[in-house]
């Protein structure tokens, strides 16, 4: 018999198909991906959403305003502060109302330390992902000293719902913004020394350079938006450029990088952080005195003491909690600088209550979409770095 | 050989009690975390929290190599499935904390999407209450789970949770 080996060049590969997720820790909660891999390199990534699914914007059609607000949290739990703001920011677009200035400058302070709060759970958990596991007591300990701070504004440690619609739910308890200075004040120095772990070593730098590449046409074509836009060469932060809640009164820089990979992402949101100490420092500085709540009957309830003495507040009382705002007809959408991004809301109301739908744009959601350009033609390791670098959280990508 | 007297370095018990013994203070987690409450396991088990000063705190995110399913977060009709393999996959003796509301009866959300309660597809040992809950009470539920497996007859051991998962419309 006479057997022919094949050449060598007519032997094939095949590519293995690989599931990653829903439960893997480098997946950031319960995203899954369906990998096509060539050996080690990644052809081809499909993200698979929907294993947080909860259904939210169905909720909000059967909730008051108000009662919303719970769920709000629960999105971007990393951050509820944040959340909390721009959705009271949207509904008081669709009323034509607009917050104190005090309420505001609390409402900056809230949105800067849950950035901070966000991008440092960030930096845990990436540097996690890629080994170096010390870095992540250092962010929780940074952390745990935050979350204190909200407890003691909010009563809870996370998912906070502490805005209302037309203000927030009560003032800055006493002493506030001295024990905030002081967590600001020696902030700068624990930041230098997660920083002098990982911006100049060696594996940090080999791992993420180059990784996750995308350029800033891309960028903007797939809707990228927050530290991801910024890392790609686009200069466009929300704050400055739609400034909402004061953030015109406040000086900061936007940091930018050319690069658009996993290492100028990182650098982006290390700067952010400082800059975010930067607002709300300034916050505290310059906080205005006054009422917290615009002093509307139809759109604050009344205290309480005063409403179990009288008639006329338990009414206005009632009519708020069990009908809700009154809106008028229309259509808003208003969005704000999130930790990862613009998260937006868009109301449709037909007066009444409740809207008749609610949309939430999630950043996480856009952002995530690039993720399998991103990893094309990468290798397999290379995914992990990629999603933390891109920092998505489930809750808000399947709301 | 040694010279000493023998009853002092001899302890006598019986070997359950040294099995017990010996699981209850080395339960290997491994951390179902879907929403925020895995924010909150994230907190239990780094600085401050610190869960390993009770003996818990080798994460593992393989089913096999964990005896203690920590399900943190609401559970979607879609994640189901996935929930109920990986509680079949870990080896036995195994034990599952619901850490939350959502975990344990779907919290705030009622919703079409979310099963009310991880106990609708695995058997639930202890049920952590709030929204989230605060760190001390998870270790807390830690705690409580360690006396549990140490005052079990020797059945329960073996078996982990005593409760079959609950029947549709039970
Ligand atoms: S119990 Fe509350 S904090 Fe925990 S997952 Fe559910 S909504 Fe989130």
């Amino acid at each position: 018999m006479n057997t022919t080996h094949p050449a060598v060049t007519d032997l094939r590969t095949e590519t293995m198909t690989l599931n990653m997720g829903p439960s893997h820790p480098g997946t950031h909660g319960v995203l899954r991906l369906l990998l096509e891999v060539d050996g080690e390199t990644v052809v081809s990534a499909q993200p698979i959403l929907g294993y947080l699914h909860s259904g939210k914007e169905k909720i909000a059609e059967h909730r008051t305003y108000h009662q919303f607000i719970p769920y709000t949290d629960r999105l971007d739990y990393v951050a509820p502060l944040s959340n909390n703001v721009a959705y009271v920011l949207a509904v008081e677009k669709l009323l034509g109302i607009e917050a104190t200035p005090r309420a505001q400058y609390i409402r900056v302070l809230c949105c800067e330390l849950a950035r901070i709060s966000a991008h440092l759970l960030w930096l845990g958990t990436m540097a996690v992902d890629l080994g170096a596991v010390t870095i992540i007591f250092y962010a929780f300990r940074e952390r745990e000293k935050l979350n204190r701070l909200f407890e003691d504004l909010t009563g809870v440690r996370m998912n906070t719902s502490y805005t209302r619609v037309g203000g927030l739910a009560w003032d800055l308890p006493e002493g506030f913004e001295s024990r905030v200075r002081a967590f600001l004040d020696e902030f700068p120095s624990q930041l230098k020394e997660m920083d002098g772990l990982l911006t100049r070593n060696r594996i940090w730098y080999d791992r993420c350079r180059g990784v996750g590449v995308i350029s800033r046409e891309d960028a903007i074509a797939y809707g990228l938006t927050g530290p991801s836009l910024r890392a790609a060469g686009v200069a466009w932060d929300l704050r400055k450029a739609r400034p909402y809640s004061s953030y015109e009164h406040f000086e900061f820089d936007v940091p930018v990088e050319e690069a658009g990979d996993s290492y100028a992402r990182y650098l982006v949101r290390m700067e952010e952080m400082r800059q975010a100490r930067r607002i709300a420092l300034q916050a505290i500085e310059r906080m205005p005195g006054g009422p917290i709540s615009v002093p509307d009957p139809k759109i604050t309830p009344p205290p309480k003491r005063r409403i179990l003495c009288s008639m006329e507040e338990l009414i206005q009382d009632f009519e708020i909690v069990v009908f809700g705002h009154r809106a008028p007809k229309g259509e808003v959408y208003h969005s704000i600088e999130a930790p990862k991004g613009e998260l937006g809301f868009y109301i449709i109301s037909e007066g009444g209550g409740k809207p008749y739908r609610l949309k939430i744009r999630s950043p996480s959601f856009c952002n995530l979409s690039a993720m399998s350009k991103m990893v094309e033609g990468r290798l397999l390791s290379d995914v992990v770095t990629v999603i933390s670098s891109l920092d998505p959280v489930m809750g808000e990508v399947d709301r | 050989m040694f010279d000493g007297n023998l009853e002092d370095m001899i302890m006598t018990t019986r070997l359950g009690e040294v099995v017990k013994w010996a699981r209850k203070n080395s339960l290997w987690p491994m951390p179902f975390g879907t929403s925020c409450c895995a924010i909150e396991l994230m907190s239990v088990l780094t600085t401050k929290y610190d869960i390993s000063r009770f003996g818990a705190e080798v994460a593992r995110f393989s089913p096999r190599q964990a005896d203690l399913l920590m399900v943190a977060g609401w559970i979607t009709r879609k994640m189901a499935p996935a929930l109920r393999k990986i509680y079949d996959q870990m080896p036995e003796p195994k034990w599952v904390i619901a850490m939350g509301a959502c975990a344990s009866c779907g919290g705030p959300h009622n919703s079409y999407a979310v099963l009310q309660g991880a106990d609708e597809v695995v058997p639930v040992d202890m049920y952590v209450p709030g929204c989230p809950p605060r760190p001390e009470a998870v270790i807390d539920a830690v705690i409580k789970l360690q006396e549990r497996i140490s005052r079990a007859s020797g059945d329960e051991t073996r078996q982990g949770a005593a409760l079959a998962p609950r029947q549709e419309g039970a």
